[in-house]
């Protein structure tokens, strides 16, 4: 047997509280594309952090092998010139700075005391060929989408010489042709002799490319295996990060719409002045009460902004056309006058738009709704505790307490907090956009439970995703959106995975 | 047993306690550098009425960095704020309510002013308060362009920043003769109404069945309180007790503590200086936010420049220069993060107090001027160097 590439060995890392990973052993052949899976908070991200040299030698108890040498990583840099390229679950790209600047970041290229711009829109063009983006490297990264910045984070990993590259759940933010894309990009790293660590919760995806698959569950090794001895299946790596075997991925439940319509839109358009153009044009749709409504539509298609300038419109576009909240018409100046009038709105970014990250579970749990936790503008510090206690006991939220920052947690437990920070609103009509992003399939469970039992309780969902076997499996109505209109409407009954990507594409 | 908790709970809030350490350090090298002189009653009271001015808007100028602002303007706004109120009483015959009412509300007016300019329209922090810097430094100039000093001839104004609290017993009772009685009873008042609270808190947190401190460490946390509150009430009372600027902020402390940690109000500055986009989509108005910290920031500049013409008896042509930049000072010693959403209002009062602590024992010791501002400098790094390092060190 070959000396492996990477080997890590009985690696130990505790946090305050919490113990992220107990003796685990993680061994990485030479050229694979291997594929890490877990529940949230199982310890994926925190293990590769260890090998990256974010926690330096000395945080951590265990050993670190790369071909078979033993190493003590003091910091990135250490890991970056031992040939480790990272990128993290949240991108780290400047958004205002151009795409060959990013590249170049940090290992900027020099001509004397001042930088080489020739050189470096060179190899920044290089890189991106490297990543099949056919792009101009002097446009803002901000103005590029998320399936874009994903591929420029991959091409500054690669202008480092990596040898192993890791990458904390690329596609999650992904569309199914950025991620076939990416899928494709991965492939031609492995015929160059990259060796790819990728972590990733969409189990049809590992299950394409990995070569080998590493489970990880509460911090331990569960297990690791061959898709070359076709020991890789869905119901297997189920089975190994749950502990337990989850038959139905989409719970049933008894249909109870009523005929009454919660909210209802008509003739919507958005207007941006940034852009100069319309980002929405003659949307009507409307929800019933005790019904899950799906938007599907390709990334960028204009349903977050849908959702957003509806919400009392934070992003100050101009807007046209009417609302009608039960039977009454409505107009928000602020996301505010939508919470008062039971609209709420948990969404996709949940580190820049959800979250307060420096402030602990319990604070980002109850701050949309502090008035009922209060007498005379006075909160009640208990009840806000008790109130915590029991979202976190509801959503299953892994935290050791409530006072924990929502910094700490894992990027599937933060997810929870903010759903749970919108349903403590208590709304009429619940829009989550993009609500299972980034989240385990044993948690996805919960929160389709949970959703089917809100439906139940007569709350209206509106879910936004970018993932079809959701949405149909979810959805008792679909819209489809396409390039700011709404292409189509068909009920859970008649819609397929071809209809809609047609709709969507049209 | 008991150790162990204390080295926990210590631990666990080594950046909270490091200022107090820091505070008793600083004051320990002056008492034995100055033979006891720094300590004795009399200074202590001197230091408490100084820092007065600058601890209001020390507590102003930590919830605008919270929202993560900034505002430049605070200085000169209190000085001409100051001298307004000079001219009301002495020229225009307002009584002393008066004057000192216009100044708050002016004062909140000028707050609103700026934040509206930050708020609504969209001008960096930085650059709308420059040019209130710039502004009200003219104005202080234009109105005391006549006159120059402006004396302030009445007694009950003059008052507020060198008068002491009445005692409710005559001084020559053979009671407790050197000590200031009154001072004593609200010290006394407060160390009960301390302990009673904090049991409540514990009692009520204990049938939620949530975890409480032990029982030991519960006690000892109370008698160390206690009696720290008794020594400073026991220090003050030695010398013509509690004065009214020491009143006037412990007022303005625990009014702003109280709206800062308990209300939402409080909780709304700090989600909207911790993600203010977060905040604007939880139903959080960011401009409302945005503009009643600068409003309270204006009351407090208003305050500011009462307390220092009364203090000086007179307005002058240079009241509230460089203010701004201790008041900064005392906030980023207090702990304050200019990232946003990180701060307390009780730590910027200790800032306040250290950084005056510093100037006024250096100026016991005779230390020369340019010294002085070096010392002051390296406190100042120091001090934000420690709040960084352990706050990393925590996460
Ligand atoms: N800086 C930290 N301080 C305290 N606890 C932490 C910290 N970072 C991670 N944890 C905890 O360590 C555990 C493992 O977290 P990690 O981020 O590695 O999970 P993960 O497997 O990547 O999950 P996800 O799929 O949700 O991203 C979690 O319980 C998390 O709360
Ligand atoms: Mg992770």
């Amino acid at each position: 047997m070959t000396t492996p590439i990477l080997e890590m060995k009985n690696i130990t890392k505790t946090f305050p509280g919490v113990r992220a990973l107990s003796d685990v052993s993680f061994r990485v052949a030479q050229g694979e594309i291997h594929c890490l899976v877990g529940e949230n908070g199982a310890g994926k991200s925190t293990l590769m952090k260890v090998l990256s040299g974010v926690y330096p030698h000395g945080d951590y108890s265990g050993e670190i092998f790369l071909q078979g040498q033993a190493q003590k990583f003091n910091g990135i840099a250490d890991s970056e010139r031992a040939g480790i390229g990272i990128i993290y679950q949240e991108l780290a790209l400047v958004p205002d700075m151009t795409v060959y600047d990013n590249i170049l970041l940090g290992h900027e290229l020099k001509s004397g005391l001042t930088v080489n711009l020739n050189e470096t829109i060179k190899k920044a063009t290089e890189m991106l060929k490297k990543v099949r983006l056919d792009l101009n490297p002097s446009v803002k990264v901000r103005d590029l989408g998320v399936g874009k910045q994903q591929l420029v984070e991959i091409a500054k990993a690669l202008s480092r010489d990596v040898r192993i590259l890791i990458l904390d759940e690329p596609t999650a933010a992904l569309n199914e042709d950025d991620c076939d894309n990416l899928l494709n990009i991965l492939r031609g790293l492995k015929r160059d002799g990259v060796t790819c660590i990728m972590i990733s919760h969409k189990l049809k995806e590992v299950i394409r490319i990995a070569d080998t698959v590493t489970v990880l569950r509460d911090g331990q090794t569960v297990c690791t295996l061959d898709a070359a001895r076709g020991e890789v299946s869905e119901g297997v790596l189920i089975k190994h990060m749950v502990g337990r075997e989850i038959d139905d991925v989409y719970p049933r439940r008894t249909l109870k719409i009523s005929d009454e319509i919660v909210l209802q839109v008509r003739d919507w358009t958005v207007y941006s002045h940034g852009l100069g153009r319309s980002l929405l044009t003659n949307v009507n749709f409307h929800v019933h009460k005790g019904e899950i409504v799906g938007f599907a539509g390709l990334m960028g298609s204009g349903r977050t902004e849908l959702a957003r300038s509806i919400f009392g419109n934070p992003d100050g576009f101009r807007l046209d056309g009417e609302i009608v909240v039960k039977g009454q018409k409505k107009s928000f100046s602020e996301p505010r006058n939508a919470i008062e009038s039971g609209i709420a709105y948990a969404s996709e970014d949940r580190k820049k738009n959800g979250l307060i990250l420096i402030q602990d579970v319990k604070q980002n749990i109850t701050l949309a709704n502090l008035r009922a936790l209060a007498t005379r503008s006075v909160v009640d510090a208990n009840g806000e505790s008790k109130v915590a206690e029991e979202y976190r006991t509801a959503l299953t939220i892994k935290t050791p307490s409530i006072t924990q920052k929502v910094l700490n947690l894992s990027g599937g437990n933060q997810q929870k907090v903010s759903i749970a920070k919108w349903l403590f609103v208590k709304p009429d009509v619940l829009i989550l956009d993009e609500p299972t992003r980034g989240i385990d399939v044993g948690a996805k469970y919960e929160i389709y439970t949970l959703m089917n039992k809100l439906v139940d309780q007569g709350m209206s969902i509106i879910m936004i995703s970018s993932e079809l076997p959701e949405v149909l499996g979810m959805s008792d109505r679909i819209y489809v959106v396409s390039t700011g209109r709404i292409t189509g409407e068909l009920p859970a009954t008649e819609a397929t995975q071809e209809k809609i990507m047609q709709l969507a594409t049209s | 047993m008991i150790l162990k908790d204390f080295r926990a709970v210590i631990r666990s809030n080594i950046r909270e306690y490091g200022m107090y350490i820091a505070l008793l350090v600083i004051m320990g090298i002056f008492t034995i550098t100055t033979d006891g002189v720094f300590i004795s009653s009399r200074n202590i009271a001197n230091l408490l009425n100084q820092t007065g001015y600058i601890a209001v808007l020390a507590i102003g100028i930590t919830l605008v960095i919270v929202i993560r602002h900034i505002d430049l303007s605070v200085g000169f706004l209190s000085g001409f704020l100051g001298a307004l109120t000079a001219i009301a009483m002495t020229a225009w015959g307002f009584p002393v309510w008066a004057a000192i009412l216009m100044a708050l509300v002016m004062g909140t007016l000028a707050g609103l002013i700026t934040g509206f300019l930050v708020a609504h329209v969209g001008i960096p922090a930085f650059v709308a308060s420059l040019a209130g810097w710039l502004i009200y430094r003219g104005a202080l100039l234009l109105v005391t362009l006549k006159t120059g000093t402006i004396i302030v001839p009445n007694d009950a104004f003059n008052a507020i920043g060198n008068g002491y609290i009445p005692d409710i017993f005559p001084a020559e009772s053979s009671f407790l003769p050197e000590l200031h009685k009154l001072t004593l009873l609200i010290g006394f008042a407060a160390i009960v109404w301390f302990v009673l609270q904090s049991i409540r808190d514990r009692k009520d947190r204990q049938s939620y069945g949530f975890e409480v401190l032990s029982r030991d460490m519960f006690t000892l946390k109370l008698v160390f309180i206690s009696i720290v509150l008794g020594l400073i009430s026991w220090v003050v009372a030695g010398y013509n007790g509690m004065s009214w600027t020491l009143a006037i902020v412990i007022v303005v402390v625990v009014v702003y503590h109280f709206i800062t940690t308990r209300t939402i109000l409080g909780r709304h500055i700090y989600a909207v200086g911790g993600n203010p986009e977060a905040a604007e989509l939880s139903g959080i108005s960011v401009k409302k936010i945005t503009l009643w910290v600068f409003g309270s920031m204006g009351l407090m500049c208003g305050l500011s420049g009462i307390l220092f013409t009364s203090r000086l008896q007179s307005a002058t042509t240079t009241a509230g220069t460089l203010f701004e930049l201790d008041a900064i000072a005392a906030a980023y010693i207090g702990g304050v993060s200019s990232a946003g959403g990180v701060g307390k209002v009780t730590g910027s009062l200790i800032g306040a107090i250290v950084y005056m602590s510093l100037t006024s024992g250096m100026n016991l010791m005779g230390t020369d001027i340019s010294l002085q501002y070096i010392i002051r400098g390296a406190v100042l790094v120091a001090a934000v160097v420690f709040d960084v390092t352990t706050r990393k060190a925590k996460s």
